[in-house]
C-alpha cells in the first residue's frame, strides 16, 4: 500500500465548480474518511481519484507514481485502486466467486477468493449469487472485490448509506477491522459525521470544492478549524465572548480557552461540556430529548437557550430551575 | 473514447444512400432538376401521395380514436381478444393485405383500395397509443369534472379526449408516415404514388439523375413529415401521467350501444384479420389443386432466412457501439451521431435500394448486385430499431458495474465485453430478432438491389401478383403471414403488449 497526495486539484462541470483547487493527503496504511454535506465535491473527489474524470488543474500521486498531473493520465484499470460503491454494485450475472476474483488472473482466482471471503467473514459463500445476498453481505463482498488484486488504493463510496442502523455500524466495525488487517490506505466519502469520526484515521471536512480542515476525530471535534466545521461535525454550544490572554468571558461566566488571539467572538462549547449543578448561571429546563445512554436537555438561560448532555438517568424535569456550570476549556473564535 | 470510432461506421453506413443520392443529383445538373420539378408528372406524384397520406390519417383518427375508447373505457366482454385483433394488422405487410384484396373477387385497386388497405393496416398505430393514454390517464380528472357540473359525455370531450389527443395524434402522424413509405401495396394496387413512380423510372430508364432528383422530392417530404412526428410526440410524451401507479380508468357500461360496438369492432376484425385469414386459407385449398411449386417456395424461404441473419448479424454488429454510447454518454454531442444514425427511420426501403446501387455504380462496382450490399441495405433501414433495442438494454445495467471494472483492471472494451454486454445481452437478441424479423418481410430494397436469381418471400409475391398469378403466388404470402403474425402474436404475449408496428 502507498500514499495518496491531492495537489491543488480542480474540477468544473459546467458552471459547477465542483472541486476548487483542493489538497488531500492520506499517510500509508490510514483511513482517511472525507465528510461533507451532499454537493460539497467529495464524489468528484474520489472519482478524480479513481480516474473516472479528468481534473481541470492540479496533481494526484500514489506513492512516487503520478497518475494525474504534468499532462499525464493514468486511465482506471492501470491505477491499482480499488473501488467499493454505493449500495455494493455487485456484477448481477455473475456469483460471488466470479465478482471477488473479477480482478484476478484466472490461475490465482480461486485461492485468493476463499482467503478474501473468510476475511470478511463470508467463507463458503463462493457460488452465492447476488441475489441472494444481504445488503451486509453485498458490502462485504464488494470490499472482497476490491481487495483482491491488492490495490495500492482503496476507495469506499458512501459504502453502509444503504443499510440499516443495527446492521451498519457492524458492518461498518468489520470493514475497519478488515482494512487495518490489510494495513490498506484507504478513503471513506461519506455524510455522516458520526460514522466518519468513529471509523477513520484521520477526517477531511470538505464544504465547496475544498478540503477545510484534516484532523484526528479527537482533534477535528475538539478544535474544528470554524464554526461551521464545528456545527458540521457535532452538537455546538456557541456563546458571545470577549476574550483576553487566554480568558474569555461570557454569560456563563469566564472560560479559559486556547491561546491566540483576542477580541470579540464566539466561545465553543460541546454539550457534554456543560453541567447541571448547585451554583452557577441558573435557567429552567425547556425540554428533555432521551437518546438512552444520555439526553439532551436544553435549560433556557436569561439571555440564551443551551444544550447539555446529561448522562441518564436525568434528575431534573421541565420546567425546573437548574443551575448550569461549563467544565474544561473551549475553542474562541474571533469576529471577522 | 474506444466507443467513437465504430459509432461513426455506424453513421456512415446509415448516410450512405442519402450522401449518393445527393452526390448523383448533383451531378445531374440544374437543368434535371428543373426538369423534373418543372415536369406536371411530378406534382401528380406529390398529389397523389398527400392525398392518400391524409386519407388514411384521417380515417385512422377518426375510426381509432372511438374503437380506442371502447377498448379502453367501456365494459367489453373480451376485451383482450378484441385488442389482439385491433393490433394484428400492423404485422401483416401491407403488399400482403394488397394482394389478398386484389385477388379477391372485389379486384380492389386505385385510390380506394390503397385507401382502404393503409387504413387497416396503420389503424393499430393511433389505437395503440391511444389505449394506453386512456387506461393510463389517472380518473381523478374525470371526477373532478364531474363534481364541477359536467355531464359524462361533456368530461368525455373536455376532459377524456384531449388527455388522449396527442397520443393519437401522434399515431397518426406514423400512420402518414407509413402511407409515405409504402411501396408494395400502392404497387399492387396500381396507384401512382412517389415511390411506385421511383421505381418505374428506375427500372425503364438509364436516367439515373432524374431518379435520384424524384427520390430527394420524396426524402424531403419523409423528413419533414419524421420531423413533425417528433415534435408532437415529444409533446404527447410531456402529457402522459409520470410513475406511481394512477389508479384504473372507470369503465362504462355499453347499455343499449352494445349491438353498435359489437358490430363496429367485428367488422374490423373481419376487414383487418378475416379476410386475409379466410383469403389465404381458401387460396391454399384450391392452390393444391393448381399445384404449389414446392422447391420455390422452400428455396426462397432459405434465401429469405440466410440474408435477414446476415442483415440481423451486421445491423446489430453496427448498433451495439453506437447504443452503447447513447446509454454510457447521453448529451447534445451524441444526440447529434443518434440523429444521423437514425437516417433510416426517415428513409423509405426503395429510396435505401436505389442510394446503394447509385454508390455501387459510382464507387464500389464490385459490390453492385451482391448480397454485401443487400445487407448493407438492411442495416441502414433497421439500425434505428437494432440501436433502440441496445441502448434500452445497456441502460437497464448501472454504469457503476463499468466503473467497478475499470478500477478492477479492466480496459473501457475489457469492461463492456465482461459486465455491460453479458446484462445486455437478452435485450440486444431481442433487438436482433426484431430487426430479423422486418429483414424477413422487406420488399423494396430488396427488390431493387438482389442480384438475379435471389429472390425472397417478398419479390416472388411481387413478382408472381405483378403478372396477376394469383394463385402461384398465395403460398408465398401465407409464408410471410406466418413469419410476420406468429412471432408479433407471440412476441406480444411475451412482452404484455403489442409492440410497435413495422416499417
Amino acid at each position: 500500500m502507498t500514499d495518496l497526495q491531492l495537489r491543488g486539484i480542480s474540477k468544473s462541470f459546467g458552471r459547477v465548480q465542483a472541486l476548487d483547487a483542493t489538497d488531500l493527503s492520506v499517510p500509508d496504511g490510514e483511513l482517511v474518511a472525507v465528510l461533507g454535506p451532499s454537493g460539497c465535491g467529495k464524489t468528484t473527489m474520489l472519482r478524480v481519484v479513481a480516474g473516472f474524470e479528468r481534473p481541470d488543474a492540479g496533481q494526484v500521486s500514489l506513492g512516487d507514481r503520478t497518475v494525474v498531473g504534468d499532462g499525464k493520465f493514468v486511465p482506471p484499470e492501470h491505477r491499482k485502486v480499488g473501488l467499493v460503491p454505493q449500495e455494493a454494485a455487485l456484477f448481477p450475472h455473475l456469483d460471488v466467486e466470479r465478482n471477488v476474483g473479477f480482478g484476478l488472473p484466472r490461475s490465482a482466482r480461486s485461492a485468493r477468493v476463499a482467503e478474501l471471503l473468510e476475511l470478511v467473514g463470508l467463507p463458503g459463500y463462493q457460488k452465492r449469487r447476488p441475489q441472494e445476498l444481504s445488503g451486509g453481505e453485498q458490502s462485504r463482498v464488494a470490499l472482497a472485490r476490491a481487495l483482491a488484486p491488492r490495490p495500492s488504493l482503496i476507495l469506499l463510496d458512501e459504502p453502509f448509506a444503504a443499510l440499516d442502523a443495527g446492521l451498519r455500524s457492524e458492518v461498518r466495525n468489520d470493514v475497519r477491522r478488515v482494512l487495518r488487517e490489510t494495513s490498506a490506505t484507504g478513503v471513506l466519502v461519506t455524510h455522516d459525521q458520526e460514522e466518519a469520526l468513529s471509523i477513520a484515521d484521520r477526517v477531511a471536512v470538505m464544504r465547496a470544492g475544498r478540503v477545510i480542515q484534516q484532523a484526528t476525530p479527537v482533534d477535528l471535534y475538539s478544535n474544528p478549524a470554524d464554526l461551521h466545521v464545528a456545527r458540521f461535525v457535532g452538537d455546538a454550544v456557541e456563546l458571545e465572548a470577549v476574550s483576553e490572554s487566554g480568558v474569555a468571558q461570557t454569560v456563563l461566566g469566564a472560560i479559559e480557552v486556547r491561546d491566540g488571539v483576542g477580541g470579540r467572538g464566539v466561545v465553543l462549547l460541546r454539550p457534554e461540556q456543560l453541567e447541571l449543578n448547585e451554583s452557577g448561571v441558573t435557567g429552567s429546563v425547556l425540554d428533555i430529548v432521551f437518546h438512552g445512554h444520555d439526553a439532551l436537555v436544553r435549560v433556557g438561560l436569561p439571555t440564551l437557550e443551551v444544550v447539555l448532555r446529561v448522562v441518564t438517568p436525568v434528575s431534573v424535569r421541565v420546567g425546573d430551575t437548574v443551575a448550569v456550570k461549563v467544565r474544561g476549556h473551549a475553542q474562541f473564535y474571533p469576529l471577522v | 473514447m474506444a466507443l467513437l470510432l465504430p459509432t461513426l461506421v455506424a453513421v456512415g453506413v446509415a448516410l450512405l444512400p442519402v450522401a449518393y443520392l445527393v452526390v448523383r443529383a448533383t451531378e445531374a445538373g440544374w437543368e434535371t432538376w428543373q426538369e423534373v420539378l418543372a415536369r406536371p408528372r411530378t406534382l401528380e406524384l406529390v398529389v397523389n401521395t398527400l392525398v392518400l397520406g391524409f386519407l388514411v390519417t384521417a380515417t385512422t383518427l377518426l375510426a381509432g380514436v372511438p374503437t380506442a375508447w371502447l377498448l379502453a373505457r367501456t365494459q367489453l366482454r373480451m376485451r383482450g381478444m378484441w385488442s389482439v385483433f385491433a393490433a394484428l394488422p400492423l404485422a401483416i405487410p401491407s403488399y400482403v393485405a394488397a394482394f389478398v384484396w386484389v385477388s379477391s373477387p372485389l379486384r380492389l385497386q386505385g385510390l380506394f383500395g390503397s385507401w382502404l388497405i393503409l387504413s387497416l393496416s396503420t389503424l393499430p398505430l393511433v389505437i395503440l397509443p391511444t389505449v394506453t393514454a386512456l387506461m393510463t390517464s389517472d380518473r381523478t380528472h374525470e371526477e373532478v369534472a364531474r363534481t364541477l357540473g359536467l355531464s359524462s359525455w361533456a368530461t368525455a370531450f373536455r376532459v377524456t379526449l384531449p388527455r388522449a389527443m396527442p397520443a393519437a395524434t401522434a399515431g397518426a402522424l406514423l400512420a402518414f408516415l407509413y402511407v409515405l413509405f409504402d411501396f408494395g401495396a400502392v404497387s399492387i394496387l396500381r396507384y401512382e404514388t412517389l415511390t411506385r413512380a421511383l421505381f418505374a423510372t428506375y427500372r425503364a430508364s438509364f436516367d439515373r439523375g432524374a431518379t435520384a432528383v424524384l427520390a430527394l422530392v420524396l426524402v424531403a417530404l419523409t423528413v419533414a413529415a419524421v420531423f413533425v412526428e417528433r415534435r408532437v410526440r415529444g409533446r404527447a410524451g410531456r402529457h402522459r401521467v409520470g410513475s406511481g401507479s394512477p389508479r384504473n380508468a372507470q369503465t362504462v357500461p355499453l347499455g343499449r350501444w352494445a349491438p353498435v360496438a359489437y358490430a363496429w369492432l367485428t367488422l374490423l376484425a373481419f376487414l383487418g384479420i378475416g379476410v386475409p385469414a379466410i383469403s389465404l386459407t381458401n387460396s391454399v385449398l384450391t392452390g393444391q389443386q393448381g399445384g404449389v411449386d414446392a422447391a420455390e417456395l422452400l428455396s426462397a424461404t432459405a434465401v429469405t432466412a440466410w440474408v435477414a441473419f446476415l442483415g440481423a448479424i451486421v445491423t446489430v454488429a453496427l448498433a451495439l457501439p453506437v447504443g452503447i454510447l447513447l446509454a454510457r454518454y447521453p448529451g447534445r454531442r451524441t444526440a447529434v451521431l443518434e440523429q444521423f444514425a437514425y437516417a433510416g427511420h426517415a428513409l423509405p426501403g426503395i429510396v435505401v435500394g436505389l442510394g446503394l446501387v447509385f454508390f455501387a455504380l459510382s464507387v464500389a462496382q464490385p459490390l453492385y448486385q451482391t448480397i454485401a450490399l443487400l445487407v448493407l441495405a438492411y442495416a441502414v433501414l433497421f439500425l434505428p430499431k437494432a440501436i433502440g433495442a441496445t441502448r434500452s438494454a445497456v441502460e437497464t445495467a448501472p454504469p457503476v458495474l463499468d466503473e467497478v471494472a475499470r478500477s478492477l483492471g479492466r480496459s473501457t472494451w475489457g469492461a463492456i465485453r465482461s459486465v455491460t454486454l453479458p446484462l445486455a445481452a437478452p435485450g440486444v437478441a431481442a433487438g436482433a430478432l426484431l430487426v430479423l424479423l422486418s429483414i424477413m418481410k422487406e420488399l423494396p430494397a430488396t427488390l431493387v438491389l438482389r442480384p438475379t436469381g435471389v429472390d425472397t418471400l417478398a419479390t416472388e409475391l411481387w413478382t408472381r401478383t405483378n403478372v396477376a398469378a394469383y394463385s402461384a403466388a398465395a403460398p408465398f404470402a401465407v409464408a410471410l403471414v406466418l413469419v410476420a403474425v406468429v412471432p408479433a402474436f407471440l412476441l406480444s404475449r411475451a412482452y404484455g403488449r403489442l409492440g410497435e408496428g413495422d416499417q
